[in-house]
């Protein structure tokens, strides 16, 4: 069979076209994996305009996959964009997610472990961690961008669900792979579906498409001056809806409750899930069935 | 063609581990949970809305018409309809996560008991038009 780029797009999505809700945060993460042969395609920027600086909008590509229920893993491809300054590309991560409990408990611990590659000038904020402050956002990224971060990431993610409440709570901690000292942070979001009860047909704007919740994230300094002192925290809103065609769009405010925090930010996504790629790929690569 | 029959075989091999897993696993659920009610039972609206939902999170691995994939097991016949409801609840809630059936916990309680619905009502044949 002639393969076009057209063919499998329109094969993706006429036989696989949704894809389940998911919590509306943007940083926390919940301990929902990805099934195991899907995809999910995401993009998420942020846009700020921190003190002295310029606007910036720090976006981040995100391609995750299920290898295994207990397992995910995901890439994420950096750039920022700054007024008055250039477009760059600031480099990527990979992430890996191990659930590490067979069933579903009242809370169920996730590990993540993440190698970041990227440098001063990326603005994505997927996490906020140490001293990050609203200086870090303001710099502008043609001097930024020289420093090169190598860093290693590890989260406990916990997470639970409680008559259709989402809680969930990311500990992070952070180790620049250079003598820098290990910084830590932290992410919670509570979070709940508008509708619990599925509509008996097809709807585009019924409750059950929509999430709504908060997030709460900020740095907690480092190993050797480890507090809440000089640190930036947010408060962000967020809700999410999913088409009935499977396209997830989230949107959160954040609001910087600190001194060293960025007073506003605005974040915003959307992702798509190709539910069983991993046969999809087979199909096309080997021509099995 | 050898090759092919022997392909085959292996598919048949594992459908038919896979179908076992999916008992053993209706089976393992904790008497408390199987003896849940299900308040949507014969419910005509969750049936529809179940079917919905199956479609959405359930369909691509186990098949539009539950007939199974290589993916996962089918849902049709006697062992998904004379279960007890409170047993697939559970399945579907925890998965079996070490054995390729993720959790839908994510779900809110009401969607997993139409989705239960749907499954217990649906006869083999194709299931109702969203």
């Amino acid at each position: 069979m002639k393969l076009s780029c057209k063919n499998v797009l329109l094969a993706v999505w006429a036989v696989f076209p949704l894809s389940a809700a998911e919590a509306p945060y943007v940083i926390t993460y919940s301990h929902q994996m990805e099934e195991p042969g899907n995809l999910e395609i995401e993009t998420i920027t942020t846009t700020g305009r921190p003190g002295e600086g310029n606007r910036f909008f720090g976006n981040a590509l995100e391609l995750e996959y299920g290898v295994k229920g207990w397992w995910t893993t995901e890439v994420y491809l950096d750039g920022t964009a700054e007024a008055r300054e250039s477009t760059v590309f600031t480099g990527y991560r990979w992430e890996n997610r191990f659930r590490l409990l067979h069933r579903e408990h009242w809370i169920n611990p996730v590990l993540y472990v993440e190698f970041e590659n990227i440098n001063g000038a990326d603005k994505s904020l997927r996490e906020v961690v140490g001293f990050d402050s609203e200086e870090d956002l303001a710099e502008a990224v043609a001097g930024a961008r020289r420093e090169k971060k190598r860093e290693l990431e590890a989260k406990l993610i916990l997470g639970s669900y409680w008559k259709g409440w989402n809680f969930s709570e990311n500990f992070i901690a952070e180790k620049n792979l250079r003598h820098e000292p290990y910084e830590f942070g932290y992410a919670i979001g509570i979070s709940r579906p508008l509708g619990l009860v599925a509509e008996p047909g097809s709807c585009r704007f019924c409750a059950e498409n929509w999430q709504a919740g908060m997030e709460m994230f900020g740095g907690l300094g480092t190993h050797d001056d480890f507090g809440l002192r000089g640190t930036s925290h947010y408060a962000a809103p967020a809700v999410a809806w999913t088409s009935p065609g499977g396209l997830t769009i989230r949107v959160s405010p954040a609001f910087g409750v600190t001194g060293a925090s960025a007073p506003f930010l605005l974040r915003f996504g959307v992702s798509y899930e190709i539910t069983q790629f991993r046969r999809i790929a087979r199909q096309w690569l080997g021509g099995g069935r | 063609m050898k090759r092919a029959d022997g392909k085959g075989a292996v598919v048949l091999g594992l459908a038919a581990a896979a179908a076992l897993l999916a008992s053993g696993l209706i089976e393992s659920a904790p008497e408390q949970a199987a003896r849940k009610p299900n308040r949507f039972a014969g419910n005509p609206a969750a049936v529809r809305a179940g079917a919905k939902l199956f479609g959405r999170e359930c369909a691509g691995c186990h098949g539009s018409q539950r007939e199974g994939t290589s993916a996962a097991p089918s849902l049709r016949g006697s062992r998904i309809h004379e279960a007890p409801p409170g047993a697939l609840f559970w399945v579907i809630r925890n998965g079996s996560v070490f054995q390729g059936m993720p959790s839908f916990a994510h779900l809110p309680e009401p969607q997993i008991w139409q989705i239960v619905t749907y499954l217990q009502a649906a006869g083999d044949a194709s299931p109702p038009a969203k």
